[in-house]
């Protein structure tokens, strides 16, 4: 008797405590993975190919004169911010003016991040790669200086290295010799604050033309605005699916 | 041992003209050199190469140097895998000189890397989707083949193996040239590469580069033992050389054609045939018109069976070829990638604009590099060893009927 008075009490704490697992786990879930996600990740680890870091430019907010986005990359990566033939440029204001209608449209032009980038495919050594999360990059001890990731790129996005360099970002290693390009400021993904240096500028000159985040993430501005907005392609053509998107052209 | 033993005939021996001829091309590798160590402290920024015209004039010279070298050993494949006698006698030479152009052309292409010291890690990281990477495979494999090849050509007791390895170099030179022509037809975002034609034109460009430089070398060689050359040898070399000349034409033609074929096409056309400032004169006036046209002209002459005439038709050829690696390499990248189409476009980045190149001797020096390493390599082995073509006169008789 006293066995079968004991049952439902034991049953019933059990019953209680599940349900107090459950209440507390959910409760507390979301602000875990949310700090998980927010954190740099371990020296290490590797890149995540869950998250997919992408841009939307919004090319009707981007206002012509502007190149806060441009001064904001040259400092944070250490560019000299020089423009000749042979200097290092990874965004750049393009201007373009439609041949019949005469519409002019200002907008950044960097790296666009492609899902399938042919300077990956065409580099001898490898050192053009994408990491797991989207980003295409230049790995500065195998690249061996041989331009043809420049020739295969469709949006001149790359850059080489002409002269010795001096004063540059400890965290931002480049060197002479080098091919370089637009890292999505991956020195700061890495950080967890999950920003460019670019859109921060065009946030702070009240823009907000530019907007970083996670492709993958249902949830993250960026994806909700892929999914209202009509959003398009640079050379839609050659079907790179860029992580860069315009809206407005 | 007394270095006459070495020497075809004691006409050949002439070692003070051997020494002075290596000091000429040592003397040219000391200016590439020198320019090699100068922008390798400096950087590319004495070059007049920048991040639109990104490969110049030191590739101009490597690019037609790889493609000749493969060219060059189709002389010694007509002899070992068609059985031509009078071809097999001229196979040695032929091997040679591919291998002494493709290391010619090689050199250039690592003095001008941007990190030449890493040569070690292009050696040992291959990304095998990159049809670069590819071609790094297929050029030591060239060495490797020729070498193997010269060895069976030139070893009697492996004479019969010049057969099946002489079939296994002529395959591998025809991969050899398809990756070398796709280096720019694999470049999908420019309007002047993005066709599967380089591949065969390629390979085109490779047989007419190719003898040229191997008539050009034969010639010298025969001057300088004073040894006239046949007749009907020159005959057959020279009308092959005008089948690959026509040929080479034909394949521009066509490139072209098709190109002007698609709407997207015909401002790159227009840039490249007819509005691009110098491009349009380097490719009628050099490489369709000195580089081909004048060439047919002068063997079909009445003075065409003259070995001068000859000589200077296939010099034509060699320098034709410059200009269309020229028009090719330079002019394709020139002309300004768009970003846009039907949008007019410009930045700080030189978008929309054509771009401009002006070559510094620097480059010129990294690119006779090459040549004076082919000239080197030659000039070390036919001293050394027998590579002097040898003629037997009834063969020759006997295919003529």
């Amino acid at each position: 008797m006293n066995e079968q008075n004991l049952k439902p009490d034991s049953s019933d704490r059990r019953a209680f405590l599940k349900a107090g697992a459950v209440a507390t786990g959910t409760a507390l879930a979301p602000g875990v993975l949310l700090f998980g996600v927010a954190q740099a990740r371990a020296p290490g680890e590797p890149a995540s190919d869950k998250v997919r870091w992408g841009m939307i430019i919004d090319t009707t907010k981007c206002a012509s004169g502007c190149s806060d986005c441009v001064t904001a990359c040259n400092t944070e990566n250490g560019l000299s911010g020089a423009t000749g033939p042979q200097d290092s440029q990874w965004i750049r204001k393009l201007n373009i003016r439609h041949l019949k209608s005469g519409v002019e449209t200002s907008l950044p032009m960097l790296c666009q991040h492609c899902e399938h980038p042919p300077c990956v495919d065409v580099c001898p050594t490898g050192a053009s790669m994408k990491r797991a999360d989207g980003i295409v990059l230049v790995d500065r001890h195998t690249c061996i200086g041989c331009r043809y990731c420049m020739m295969a790129c469709p949006y001149k996005a790359r850059s080489f290295v002409h002269e010795p360099l001096t004063d540059q970002n400890p965290e931002v290693p480049r060197g002479k010799g080098c091919v370089e390009s637009c890292t999505f400021c991956v020195q700061k993904v890495d950080r967890g604050e999950n920003t460019t240096a670019c859109v921060e500028a065009c946030n702070a000159a009240g823009h907000k033309a530019m907007l970083f985040g996670d492709l993958n993430d249902p949830q993250s501005e960026i994806a909700q605005t892929m999914k209202t907005y009509a959003t398009t392609e640079v050379r839609a053509d050659l079907r790179l699916n860029t992580g860069v998107r315009y809206q407005g052209i | 041992m007394p270095s006459q033993e070495f020497c075809l005939s004691p006409r050949e021996c002439k070692p003070g003209q051997f020494w002075s001829l290596l000091a000429v091309g040592g003397l040219v590798m000391l200016g590439t050199l020198a320019a090699f160590f100068y922008l390798e402290h400096h950087g590319h920024v004495m070059t007049g190469m920048n991040n639109q015209i990104v490969w110049g004039l030191p590739h101009v010279f490597a690019v037609f140097l790889i493609v000749a070298a493969s060219g060059v050993l189709n002389v010694a494949s007509i002899g070992s895998v068609f059985g031509k006698k009078m071809y097999k006698a001229r196979a040695p030479l032929s091997g040679l000189l591919a291998i002494a152009m493709l290391a010619g052309g090689l050199a250039v292409l690592v003095l001008d890397l941007g990190r030449p010291d890493r040569l070690i890690v292009a050696m040992t990281h291959y990304n095998f989707k990159s049809i670069f990477a590819l071609n790094m495979i297929f050029y030591n494999g060239f060495f490797a083949i020729v070498g193997l090849y010269l060895l069976t050509l030139m070893d009697r007791r492996l004479n019969h193996w010049s057969k099946p390895v002489g079939l296994l170099a002529f395959l591998w030179r025809l991969a050899l040239t398809t990756a070398t022509g796709s280096i720019f037809g694999f470049l999908v975002a420019r309007a002047g590469y993005n066709s599967a034609l380089y591949a065969p034109m390629f390979i085109i460009y490779s047989f007419a580069y190719g003898l040229a430089v191997f008539i050009l070398v034969q010639s010298v060689m025969y001057k300088w033992n004073n040894i006239q050359v046949d007749e009907r040898i020159l005959s057959r070399l020279k009308n092959l050389l005008a089948i690959f000349i026509a040929a080479c034409l034909y394949f521009t033609a066509v490139l072209h054609l098709t190109n002007m074929y698609f709407a997207k096409q015909w401002e790159f056309e227009r840039f490249i045939l007819l509005d691009g400032g110098i491009y349009p004169l380097l490719f009628w006036g050099g490489q369709v018109f000195l580089g081909g046209i004048l060439p047919l002209v002068m063997i079909f002459s009445r003075a065409g069976k003259s070995p001068a005439t000859v000589f200077f038709a296939a010099l034509l050829v060699v320098l034709g070829g410059h200009f269309q690696m020229y028009v090719t390499i330079i002019g394709g990248q020139a002309f300004p990638l768009d970003l846009f189409p039907g949008y007019a476009e410009s930045s700080s980045f030189f978008d929309g604009v054509v771009h401009g190149y002006t070559p510094t001797i620097w480059e010129f020096l990294l690119g006779i590099g090459g040549i004076a390493t082919a000239f080197l390599i030659t000039t070390a082995a036919v001293r050394v060893l027998k590579f002097m073509p040898q003629d037997d006169f009834k063969d020759i008789e006997l295919e003529a009927h």
